[in-house]
């Protein structure tokens, strides 16, 4: 195992972050304050509780969600994207590097920033509501798998996007209405009948829901339900990734 | 058995064939010996770069083999990659880091640790001391070339491709890339050169490969293979000119130039008998003096071109 390698695409992805630390940081947690301030203070204010939690706590496990997903998707897929964009890829390439060893720097530095993201966000949601966790390892390792397996899906759009359009095509216009109508901001047992089947077939109601009970513990599918579909949706991100350097696909010619 | 053991690349049966059915690379043979420069020559999507991706591990392989050192570049991909440095065509580089975190990322990927003083000789080596904080995007297009040899050679490797490393700089730039090749080459470096500086080829190279339609028509040694191709010009002005060439000199196949007042004869040096000494008998024999005599090589330019040609 090439451990400095790692360390090395690890290391540099962090900087790059903290070059840009107001796009990689403030911005995330600038956007999630104005959804506690217009979602949870100025509507919240005016809602019943739900399920025994104010609408303002309510909100906490979907708005961290919303942001990791979203953080996730995009450090991975810019990670690997812009190597490809500026013709750096050679450098991967051509070093005693496998791919796994690849996929472990780029994955690595997008969980750990939006982990960190996810994390700074619930701190900034205590000065807004109280919250009192209910299972919080659950929710440490529900945060933590969420981020590595969007981070796995983002290096996939990292992979396959050839210009900077389509990289940003999945996180705008499918990540982000499944996270919005994923139940961040309501229960399904809200919706109508049909829209609530509906619901059903949005992967992100699994996560959110999940992620959700480890807050409260309730939440609007069963929990085992909500392990079951990130492990399986981990399971898909890592085969298909699996294929994509097994036959070089747009990586290699 | 000598040989043998020098070589320190070998490629055998090589094919590459890409998605869409193009045939870059047609069981290409090729044996590359430990500390000398090679130059592949070839006209644009010959095979070139490819045959360099295929060995770095860029590209895919379709069929046959490569070895380095005695290994084989995908089984034992990481013995192979980190005796190897490889500066591509292009002038990838992360625009906004600074030179020296640059060639560190570099070495680092290589799995190799920290190294500040090889580091720095290196900056030294190749005139980039100066710059080492430097942001990237700041240096000229000379100087971000020179990153490039020294990110290729951050993990001291013992074989090093150029992928036309002097494509698009300037006369002055050129001459001191020429300088830190042969300076890597007394280190005992293997230097893998492409260039379409034919110019480049000659100054630099010790034997000289050239590639056409993804097969390799030739690797000889450079000095054997000018003397061998070459066809020097004796150009002969008389005192008096002709308007034939008289028939006992028709044996010599000369070319009447300059409205009878000159003519040409061509021989190759690598005979022997260069047929001068007959040639300028004969002439005195009929009657024919000269007023001067001037010769001309064929350059390893013209080699080229008639090597691809045929």
């Amino acid at each position: 195992m090439n451990f400095r390698g790692i360390q090395a695409i690890y290391i540099y992805e962090m900087n790059r972050s903290f070059r840009t630390l107001i796009q990689s940081l403030v911005s995330p947690v600038l956007s999630t304050v104005l959804y506690f301030i217009v979602f949870g203070a100025a509507i919240g204010s005016r809602m019943d509780n739900i399920n025994n939690v104010s609408y303002g706590a309510f909100i906490v496990p979907g708005l961290i969600m919303l942001t990791v997903q979203m953080q996730s998707v995009n450090n991975a897929s810019f990670g690997i994207y812009f190597p490809k964009f500026i013709g750096t890829t050679y450098e991967l390439l051509s070093a005693p590097l496998s791919f796994v060893e690849i996929v472990i720097g780029y994955v690595g530095a997008a969980t750990t920033k939006a982990f960190a993201i996810g994390l700074i966000i619930l701190a900034t949601s205590y000065l807004f509501v109280n919250i009192n966790i209910v299972h919080p390892f659950f929710m440490i390792f529900f945060l933590l798998i969420t981020c590595v397996t969007f981070s796995l899906l983002g290096f996939i759009i990292g992979i396959v996007s050839d210009n900077f359009e389509q990289l940003n095509i999945a996180p705008m216009l499918i990540i982000t209405p499944l996270v919005f109508l994923g139940g961040s901001f309501y229960t399904i047992d809200m919706l109508p009948p049909f829209w609530q089947d509906f619901a059903l077939i949005n992967p992100i109601v699994y996560l959110i829901s999940g992620f959700r009970w480890t807050f409260f513990g309730v939440g609007d599918v069963p929990i085992l339900a909500s392990v079951i579909f990130i492990l399986s949706f981990t399971a898909i991100c890592i085969s298909i990734i699996w294929y994509i350097f097994r036959t070089g696909y747009r990586i290699k010619n | 058995m000598d040989v043998k053991l020098s070589e320190i690349i070998t490629v055998s049966s090589l094919v590459k064939k890409y998605d869409n059915k193009f045939l870059a690379l047609n069981g290409l043979n090729l044996n590359i010996n430990q500390g000398e420069i090679i130059a592949l020559l070839g006209p644009n999507g010959a095979g070139k770069t490819t045959l360099i991706s295929t060995i770095c591990g860029l590209t895919s392989i379709t069929s046959g083999k490569i070895e380095v050192n005695g290994f084989d570049v995908i089984k034992d991909y990481r013995k192979t990659r980190e005796i190897i440095g490889l500066v591509p065509q292009e002038l990838a580089l992360e625009p906004f880091e600074k030179v020296i975190n640059s060639i560190r990322f570099s070495r680092r990927l290589f799995g190799k640790k920290d190294d500040n003083k090889y580091l720095n000789q290196l900056l030294i080596k190749l005139q980039l001391f100066d710059k080492k904080d430097n942001i990237i995007k700041s240096l000229s297009g000379g100087m971000k070339r020179r990153v490039m040899i020294a990110k290729a050679l951050s993990h001291n490797p013992s074989i090093l491709f150029l992928d036309e490393p002097t494509a698009g700089v300037d006369v002055e730039l050129r001459k001191d890339m020429w300088n830190i090749i042969r300076e890597l080459k007394k280190e005992g470096v293997t230097i893998i050169l492409t260039t379409h500086y034919i110019e480049e080829a000659e100054m630099m190279a010790d034997r000289i490969g050239i590639i056409n339609h993804g097969e390799l028509l030739l690797v000889e040694e450079k000095n054997k293979l000018i003397k061998r191709m070459s066809v020097k010009t004796l150009k002969v002005k008389l005192k008096k000119s002709i308007t034939k060439i008289p028939k006992p000199l028709e044996k010599y196949k000369l070319k009447l130039i300059d409205d009878g007042n000159s003519f040409n004869y061509y021989y190759n040096t690598g005979n022997m008998k260069t047929g001068i000494t007959s040639l300028l008998s004969d002439m005195n024999d009929i009657g024919i003096n000269l007023f001067d005599i001037q010769t001309e090589e064929t350059s390893l330019e013209e080699i080229f071109v008639k090597i691809i040609k045929d």
